[in-house]
């Protein structure tokens, strides 16, 4: 049955609450599924990403703890040279656990988390990265005393590294 | 595909408490699961090296998860401290479950 031929049997006040009420349930259905689906997707934002890893664990403000080393201008975003140090005694009291790095412009958030222990005696690791464009490097700095810090260094990306 | 050859180095001897940096890096074409096949304009299944571990006299010193986003032919360098003589062992794992590994010694004067 279509709107139209219901409308004709009913008063035109009837018809308007039918409408309203009907799009209201088909706007809340539809709705629904949507939530549901997103919850399990791949995290699409930095920010779903972090809080997939974290929850919503406090990030402190690490720029003066995280050093990051990276081109400021990045020529091949196929690969762009990435080094990260962090300034902890890395002893068993006080070391670093564990360093996410994510970059805010590709199509996937999350380029990888390193694992750290004691044993590094340093807590410093360099790695290769693809970026797809100009973007922000978004790095998250797990003690094991439990806090967190974030610090992000933006890279302007020439020929991007994303696809073929 | 050729098959994926990991490569590490490792100096050979170190100081007792000598902090060590280790460079590895293994051959792989870390398929992003984001390019299209230009002929069939297909996406092309991903399929990258998505876990890194490092051990020295079999316990955990280093690991990474990688995602996407890393370069083909993935590299990795972080550093260790030497306490007594031993062996590392280094494994990447592939999407499709294989795994691949290195070992390397090394002495303490």
């Amino acid at each position: 049955m279509s709107i139209a031929d219901g409308a004709r049997s009913l008063s035109r006040r009837q018809f308007v609450i039918t409408v309203a009420a009907g799009s209201a349930a088909a706007a809340a259905l539809a709705a629904a599924p949507v939530r549901l689906a997103r919850a399990t997707e791949e995290p699409k934002t930095v920010e779903e990403a972090i809080k997939a890893l974290l929850g919503d664990k406090e990030l402190a403000d690490g720029a003066d703890l995280i050093s990051l080393d990276l081109p400021q201008i990045a020529e091949n975003g196929n690969t762009v040279p990435l080094g990260v140090s962090i300034e902890s005694p890395m002893t068993e009291a006080d070391h670093v656990q564990a360093v996410h790095i994510f970059a805010d412009g590709n199509p996937r958030p999350e380029v990888a988390s390193i694992h750290f222990t004691p044993a590094n005696g340093v807590a410093q690791a360099s790695t290769r990265m693809r970026l797809a464009k100009t973007q922000n490097v978004v790095t998250i700095a797990e003690m094991s005393d439990g806090k967190a810090y974030i610090t992000k260094a933006e890279v302007k990306v020439t020929i991007g590294g994303c696809g073929g | 595909m050729a098959k994926p050859k990991p490569r590490v180095r490792v100096p050979k001897t170190a100081d007792k408490g000598e902090v060590i940096e280790i460079k590895t890096l293994i051959s792989h074409p870390m398929e992003s699961g984001q390019r299209k096949d230009r002929k069939t304009g297909e996406l092309i299944p991903r399929k990258i090296i998505n876990k890194f571990v490092c051990t020295y006299n079999g316990n955990e010193v280093f690991s990474a998860d990688l995602h996407p986003a890393i370069s083909a032919n993935p590299y990795m360098s972080f550093f260790v401290k030497i306490e007594d003589s031993g062996e590392f062992e280094f494994t990447w794992v592939d999407d499709d479950g294989s795994t691949y590994s290195k070992k390397s010694q090394i002495t303490v004067n």
